[in-house]
């Protein structure tokens, strides 16, 4: 083939590659790319697209299980739910997008996760999110989250799939940085899953949904002078989400699945054309060819450049037996959807790019995706973690105001009421949603069986950033009691992780003490990860984020009755405390949100007692001893015991009697403790002995006034009132 | 052949969004502003030989009958060759 | 056993939780009404269920109104036909020129989703005859667009002629004179902005959804066929 560009180092560097990586690419190939294939190797060696600094650590990720019917490497993960069902759930990232068009970036993240999930044969039932942005105080930060917020409102609200559940973060380190991963969760026919496979020589390869155009179309490369002529417009497009394409799209597949032939399946996601081409070819270990000519165009005279790199959401790459194409196009057709042939299965395992008679692009798959570059990048402990005071407790100022402080907590960005956020979500669509937003965790029934679905979102970056190794394992412990307090089993995880730069050491150590706390966690609570995403490079001007990672769990209810919510249910019911406090404030919301310090250590987890408070609360709940059950974290005990008050309306009358000083008592972080509201106490402290878990009763639940005695006593019309403002007040539309 | 369509709130309906808009030109410091108003643009291409009555009954039609809800909004078009 | 149809038009959402309640939980006979279709298929009652039809990107409800499926509604309507239409549905019937009023964006410009309580204005309904007037139900709302507005001479006529079915307790989208749904002069089309379909299992917090098609079934038995 003939190269008609020269590839110069500076053509090399807008592409984002070394050049030993370049040398590598020659090498496969025999022969120098042109610049089409130039731009197919760029975006299959991306980070992204490749996880080369990330995949030899994430081998170390527990991914199996009896529960587990697909691990990562897929559109997503599988899990066994009985009566023939799976649950099909993955977690994306899309914080860059989401920062230059917060609106678009976050919509048609929203969009991709649901064709990741709807691609292997389930349908999409719930949507989480995890959002961090800097402090609202700066006006900025209130508009990037009014336009995320937005963007996944107006995608998941007009495709009809429920919002039911996330987590919002503030730090100042977000500001220049946002973090915005969208998790999707779906149930299928247990032997009914579809995979991005191109088996069958011969078979034709379909183009479905949205037409191509020059969205999303690497920017640097496209400001490229050596740029074909043909380009007219070289300005990068933004990604731009159309749901209600997605909705018939989304029909339309779960449709044409039920013929029986569609043969593998994938959608058109980063890198679009080149990805789902080459990938689907990969894992079957066969080739494909392709014709442009008949690639549905929006604009004109796109070149084989763009069209293989356009990043235009709602399009899907379905394999089709042979002699069955018109069973597929029909179904298409009869929802209004492109659907065209582009090409076949070939036994050669190339993937070969044509326009018309013109070849335009030649490359074995496997050098595309198995032998893409692996780096065991260098890693090094952080200086700035040698800085951190030790010793127990880090010594902050005490004070005696302490029902102010708990006010001030109330209206804190990352305590304060979700609501203003989540009203904006339809969170009930589908008619299965059992716990409204602001739960530990989101309950789903599953309609047509007595079970029910759990999911929570978790993480916390400042245990994260002051010991990246046992933040993590913590992220995973408070998913999994989340998901217990709600009355679930933990079955499975999917995880997002967020970093900074990989080709700095100090971020690369941080990376690799998470993955490992992650196996660690994952492995003890038996919760395979079944897939994910790594996101790096979340730092601009050479300022990182936090190291974030998201862990996303999924648990199962039995009996979908037993779901249990947070909220006190009862006056005169005993309020009981799983666990124990201890004199911890590392890390802690008071000593950001109050003292505007960040100090160490984080709160130590034991990962065996964790396991035992979570036992004693899961047999309480089944045993229907218990009436609300909540996870005591960010905020502390105090927060965790208004919670229960602010979500129910009911008052409650406690008293705490650890001889750990205040500040730490009402709003330390000590990990492994849940506040129960029960009838029976004696029983619930039974079952507590039974697991070796210290339990205590801690007073009553009231009608209206909250009172932890000797500190705090207020009417919970009058904290509800603090607590629901604590966002909405940024965002007023007077 | 081109038509370009705009569609407004119609006067004495409440214009949520334009008010909006309003307050935040006043909050920005544009304090010499009047009321603001939105609403919609499209911008139709025509069949060449159509003659321009038939190109305004045509635009007309479809501006009255899809583009607008008579009870909340008014039009106005142009048609340009 | 009453018949019911639930029009399905591409961006129908709540299609498949009307069909459910329907269906499963009242156990009535109920079908899908495809829009590309001109038959009701015997239908007593006609369900426009809420969603986003056509992705409501010119207005919502604009495009709706010109699928084929709405000249057998308008025909079944004036023959005294029953039809509901709820939320989305609501709004192609009020672009159908079924329903009287137009929905404005929210008054708070966003999208809003959350239990409110309406009050049932008149029991002699169609629709209501199994609640009380007066009567107060917790009902799911979401929407975008459910600020209802008519000009000053109709909601006038609206209230003279007893068509405001329901009001909002605590108005939360700045309907004018707190109307969350209306039927028209007939009385045998209502519109309605909150979910019925989602308040009709106490698991999901409330069942006083099932009081609107229990009436439903009740009226159907009763109307001469």
């Amino acid at each position: 083939m003939k190269t008609l560009e020269p590839i110069t180092p500076d053509l090399l560097q807008q592409h984002g590659l070394s050049a030993q990586e370049y040398e590598r690419i020659v090498a496969v190939l025999h022969r120098e790319p042109n610049l089409t294939e130039l731009g197919i190797f760029s975006v299959m060696w991306s980070e992204h697209c490749s996880y080369k600094s990330s995949k030899i650590h994430l081998r170390k990720l527990p991914t199996r299980g009896p529960q587990v019917l697909q691990g990562p490497g897929e559109n997503a993960g599988v899990v066994d739910l009985g009566y023939g069902l799976a649950a099909v759930f993955k977690i994306e990232s899309h914080n860059h997008p989401s920062f230059i068009e917060p609106y678009q970036g976050a919509a048609t993240g929203v969009g991709g996760i649901i064709r990741d999930i709807f691609t292997m044969g389930a349908r999409p039932i719930a949507l989480m999110n995890s959002l961090h942005f800097g402090p609202l105080e700066k006006p900025r930060n209130r508009i990037l989250m009014e336009g995320v917020v937005a963007g996944i409102a107006g995608y998941g609200n007009c495709i009809g799939i429920p919002t039911v559940g996330g987590e919002i973060y503030f730090a100042e380190v977000y500001s220049q940085n946002p973090i915005v991963n969208v998790f999707c969760l779906g149930v299928a026919k247990k032997d009914r899953i579809f995979y991005g496979r191109a088996h069958g020589v011969g078979n034709a390869v379909i183009y479905a949904g949205a037409k191509t155009g020059r969205d999303g179309i690497h920017g640097a490369t496209m400001a490229s002078a050596e740029f074909g002529e043909e380009s007219q417009q070289k300005r990068p497009n933004v990604q731009v989400g159309d749901p209600f394409l997605e909705k018939l799209l989304l029909e339309a597949c779960l449709e044409a699945m039920k013929t029986g032939a569609v043969v593998g399946i994938q959608d058109m996601g980063a890198a679009g054309l080149t990805c789902s081409t080459c990938e689907m070819g990969s894992r079957a270990g066969t080739g494909i060819e392709m014709d442009l000519a008949k690639v549905p165009q929006r604009e004109e005279r796109m070149t084989p450049y763009e069209l293989m790199l356009s990043e235009s959401q709602e399009r899907m790459l379905l394999v089709a037996d042979r002699g069955r194409e018109r069973d597929v196009l029909g179904i298409f057709e009869k929802w209004g959807l492109d659907a065209v042939p582009i090409g076949r299965v070939t036994d050669d395992g190339v993937l070969r790019v044509c326009r018309g008679n013109r070849l335009e692009a030649e490359i074995p798959n496997r050098a595309l995706v198995e032998e893409a570059p692996l780096y065991d990048r260098p890693a090094r402990r952080p200086a700035y973690l040698d800085a951190l005071p030790s010793g127990p407790l880090p010594s902050v100022p005490t004070t005696d105001d302490l029902q102010g402080i708990f006010q001030r907590l109330l209206s804190s960005g990352n305590l304060a009421s979700r609501r203003w956020v989540f009203q904006q979500y339809d969170h009930m669509v589908r008619t299965n949603t059992l716990s409204l937003p602001g739960s530990d965790a989101a309950v789903v029934r599953i309609k047509g069986t007595p079970s029910a679905l759990a999911m929570t979102l978790d993480g916390n970056p400042r245990y994260v950033y002051l010991d990246p190794r046992e933040g993590t394992r913590i992220a995973v412990a408070e998913s999994c009691r989340n998901l217990v307090c709600s009355g679930a089993r933990p079955l499975a995880a999917t995880n997002c992780l967020n970093f900074a730069s990989p080709e700095n050491p100090e971020v690369m150590w941080q990376f690799v003490q998470a993955v490992e706390g992650l196996a660690e966690a994952c492995a003890l609570f038996e919760t395979p990860i079944t897939g994910g995403n790594v996101s790096f490079y979340n730092e601009t001007l050479g300022r990182g984020i936090y190291p974030t990672p998201v862990v996303g769990m999924i648990g199962l209810l039995e009996d979908e009755r037993t779901c249990t919510t947070a909220g006190f249910k009862k006056p005169g019911d005993a309020v009981v405390l799983l666990g124990e406090t201890r004199e911890e404030l590392g890390g802690s919301e008071y000593l950001a949100a109050i003292q505007k310090c960040l100090l160490g250590p984080a709160p130590r987890l034991d990962l065996e007692r964790e396991r035992a408070v979570q036992a004693t609360c899961l047999e309480a709940i089944r045993e229907g001893l218990v009436r609300s059950a909540h996870d005591c974290s960010e905020g502390g005990l105090a927060i965790a015991l208004a919670e229960c008050s602010l979500i129910s309306g009911l008052g409650a009358s406690l008293q705490l009697l650890e001889s750990v000083r205040p500040d730490a008592l009402l709003f330390g972080e000590s990990q492994s403790r849940i506040v129960i509201s029960t009838g029976q106490p004696e029983r619930v402290l039974e079952i507590a002995g039974r697991q070796g878990v210290p339990g205590r009763i801690l007073g009553q639940v009231r009608d209206s006034v909250f009172e932890i005695r000797d500190f705090i006593r207020m009417d919970v019309s009058a904290m509800k009132e603090i607590w629901e403002d604590g966002l909405a007040k940024y965002f007023r539309v007077s | 052949m081109r038509a370009k369509v705009y569609v407004t709130p119609k006067q004495g309906v409440l214009d949520p969004q334009g008010l909006t808009i309003q307050k935040a030109l006043y909050t920005l410091g544009y304090d010499r502003v009047g009321s603001v108003r939105q609403g919609k643009y499209f911008e139709i291409q025509l069949q060449n030989q159509l003659t321009d009555e038939e190109a305004r009954q045509l635009v007309d039609k479809i501006a009255h009958d899809v583009l607008t809800n008579p009870i909340i909004e008014d039009y106005r078009f142009e048609v340009e060759r | 056993m009453t018949r019911f149809g639930v029009v399905v038009f591409p961006g129908s959402n709540c299609d498949h939780d009307t069909y459910h309640v329907l269906k499963h939980v009242l156990e009535q006979q109920t079908e899908f009404l495809w829009h590309n279709e001109r038959d009701l298929k015997d239908s007593d009652v006609v369900v426009l269920p809420g969603g986003f039809a056509y992705g409501d990107y010119l207005r919502t409800g604009a495009i709706a109104k010109f699928a084929p499926i709405m000249q057998a509604v308008r025909r079944h309507a004036a023959e005294g036909g029953l039809v509901l239409g709820i939320c989305n549905g609501f709004q192609v019937l009020q672009e159908a020129g079924l329903l009287p009023g137009a929905m404005l964006r929210n008054k708070g410009l966003k999208f809003v989703c959350k239990f409110v309580d309406i009050r049932v204005e008149s029991s002699r309904t169609p629709f209501t005859n199994q609640c009380q007037r007066g009567q107060v139900l917790s009902i799911p709302i979401a929407h975008n667009e459910g600020n209802f507005y008519a000009d000053p001479r109709t909601l006038g006529e609206l209230q003279d002629q007893g068509q405001i079915i329901f009001r909002y307790c605590d108005n939360p989208n700045g309907a004018v004179d707190d109307i969350a749904g209306v039927c028209n002069r007939e009385g045998n089309v209502l519109g309605l902005m909150p979910h019925p379909e989602r308040a009709s299992d106490a698991a999901l917090g409330s069942a006083d959804g099932l009081l609107i098609f229990r009436s439903l079934i009740f009226a159907a038995a009763v109307l001469p066929a």
